[in-house]
């Protein structure tokens, strides 16, 4: 809220001092264009983080006022957590599963339908369409496959002859089903991110370096991936912070079970925050994870710093 | 740099094409499967896992199109994406233009301080939010779920906006400016209708947002009656357990307007994402 006042003032100043580019004519529309955003951005989406910085201090039901101030011992209670520890471990699972094998796939996928041509369209299509569905859909369409008793995964499996796990019901079984799913769900994105890039990159380039008899592979590696580097910045960034709020597609899969196993660090919080009505231990959770996505962010400006400078 | 390109044959070695055959069929059975399934008898998924029905009985379809759940949850998130549509829009091409055309102390400063949404997830902030709807009485509400959405959306779409409108000729403004036009006329009349298709996209992508977003409708709605698809389904899957074919008949009913929606969108969604992510 205090943005707005400043906003507005500083524009009266600016006025006074600079008639050439500001005259009073730009003072109601000023008014009238900035608030809604400001005041519905401020209200509910950064005074939420404060006052989960607040909450994380104190003992709280949601109910009351409150006065019960516990120093760091929500965070204490967060960290000695026996499910937070997975949580943790899971989420950077998922993270190392969209480095490693997610964008990878992308990038094989967009290097041939970056191409461009007709019939493959409706590949890049189809690749992009489980991103535009739903999580709850995805969970519930993945939850069917893996079934134990009517799904395609023990089908399959007798089909060859192989006694196939409950998978969202097995403990060792549940994070790489869910890995799978998640591949299924995202690689599409971030293949339309490099398909872009790709196809950003100016053809002369190309045609040079296959007049000069450089390989289809060589061009790849030391052409086309070089020349994307903003774009592969960029889908590392959204695969990070997308992992760390992993939430939707877990509900319906496996519901953080077995036994706790599978949760991330979005159903943690809702399951031991908000579920159970812990204001300060939520807000605890919600501290750490802001602040594990203020490193990202700035490690990813100073990597994205270095890319741009060279 | 397309006249080169266009002539020359696609290359795409056999390896690649294999590849690629393989992962569409990954991407496609999950789906095939669950159409089908919707036909099929229980007993009849793990013995037949890939054929076709043994009858395309539509039962179990009516049955739903005929229940309570599957029209009013479909219109409870139509209403909701609508309105998220609507406001964000307006509110976020309002803001854009005030950012890029009018001159003012601070205006970097705002921009600067909208953008920090696109790094933090809503997600960290989910507690203290639903403390604040309850604060305000906007609990189990369309508005306060519409008003949210359209506080979550407002960063990105600003940025897209705040593109866009940086691009327009200055002469433009500069010429409505010197026949004595003010900044809103000018907004109304010169900017909105040059930008429809920075529009569109925006308005896809926070109707897909919306039409999608499963968290805070699930901490926000208490009654059914108010319930968006992604609560019904969850509910509906709840209710019957592992009776597969309904749940499937029920998916696939739910899934097909939004794939229906993105198959004639998509261009717009592509572009929104190229023109956010990579230039931006």
């Amino acid at each position: 809220m205090s943005t707005v006042a400043a906003g507005a003032t500083a524009g009266i100043t600016t006025t006074a001092r600079r008639r050439r580019y500001m005259d009073r004519k730009s003072l109601l529309p000023l008014l009238l264009f900035l608030p809604p955003s400001l005041i519905l951005f401020t209200v509910f989406v950064v005074l939420p983080m404060v006052d989960a910085a607040t909450f994380s201090f104190f003992d709280w039901n949601g109910y009351g006022p409150i006065t019960d101030f516990v120093g760091f011992e929500n965070y204490a209670d967060v960290i000695t957590h026996r499910n937070f520890g997975t949580a943790v471990r899971n989420s950077l699972i998922v993270v190392a599963v969209s480095l490693l094998v997610q964008l990878p796939l992308a990038m094989w996928c967009a290097i041939a339908l970056a191409e461009r041509s007709v019939n493959i369209n409706i590949l890049r299509t189809l690749f992009f369409l489980p991103f535009m569905l739903a999580e709850v859909a995805a969970g519930l369409i993945w939850k069917f496959v893996y079934d134990g008793n009517y799904g395609l995964l023990p089908a399959i499996g007798g089909a060859i002859g192989v006694e196939m796990p409950f998978v969202l019901g097995d403990k060792l079984w549940v994070i790489p089903a869910i890995m799978l799913v998640i591949t299924w769900k995202y690689f599409g994105f971030h293949m339309m991110i490099f398909i872009a890039g790709l196809q950003s990159i100016s053809s002369e380039v190309i045609e040079a370096a296959r007049l000069d008899g450089v390989s289809k592979w060589q061009i790849v590696r030391h052409i086309k991936i070089p020349m994307i580097r903003s774009a592969i910045v960029i889908s590392v960034f959204f695969a990070i912070t997308g992992a760390l709020q992993l939430f939707d597609l877990i509900i319906p899969l496996s519901n953080g079970g077995p036994s706790h196993s599978s949760h991330t660090i979005v159903t943690f919080l809702y399951q031991f925050g908000i579920l159970r009505m812990k204001l300060g231990f939520g807000g605890a959770v919600s501290v750490l994870l802001f602040i594990a996505c203020v490193i990202v962010a700035l490690a990813y400006r100073r990597i994205l710093f270095k890319v741009e400078q060279n | 740099m397309a006249a080169a390109s266009k002539k020359r044959r696609p290359v795409i070695s056999p390896v690649q094409w294999i590849s690629l055959l393989i992962v569409a069929a990954f991407v496609i059975v999950p789906f095939y499967t669950t159409a089908l399934g919707g036909f099929k008898e229980i007993g009849e998924l793990r013995v037949n896992p890939f054929g076709l029905p043994a009858s395309w009985d539509p039962v179990r379809f009516t049955e739903i199109l005929g229940g309570p759940r599957y029209f009013s949850s479909l219109g409870n998130s139509l209403l909701i994406a609508g309105g998220t549509v609507l406001f964000s829009t307006l509110v976020a091409s309002m803001t854009a233009f005030a950012l890029a055309h009018i001159k003012f102390f601070g205006s970097k400063f705002i921009l600067g301080y909208l953008m920090m949404g696109l790094l933090f997830p809503a997600a960290t902030g989910i507690l203290p939010l639903f403390i604040k709807m309850r604060d305000l009485g906007m609990l189990d509400s369309h508005w306060g779920i519409i008003m949210v959405q359209v506080a979550f959306s407002v960063s990105f779409s600003v940025l897209l906006f705040h593109n866009f409108f940086k691009e327009l000729p200055k002469d433009l403004i500069d010429a409505a400016r010197m026949d004595n036009c003010g900044y809103i006329r000018i907004y109304w009349y010169i900017t909105l209708p040059l930008c429809l298709p920075i529009i569109a996209t925006v308005g896809v992508f926070n109707f897909v947002g919306s039409w999608n977003s499963f968290l805070l409708p699930l901490i926000v709605l208490n009654s059914e009656a108010k319930y968006t698809w992604p609560l019904g389904i969850m509910q509906f899957q709840g209710q019957f357990g592992s009776d597969w074919p309904r749940i499937l008949a029920f998916l696939t009913l739910s899934i097909m307007p939004a794939i229906a929606f993105f198959l004639m969108a998509q261009r717009y969604v592509i572009s929104g994402l190229t023109g956010g992510a990579v230039k931006g």
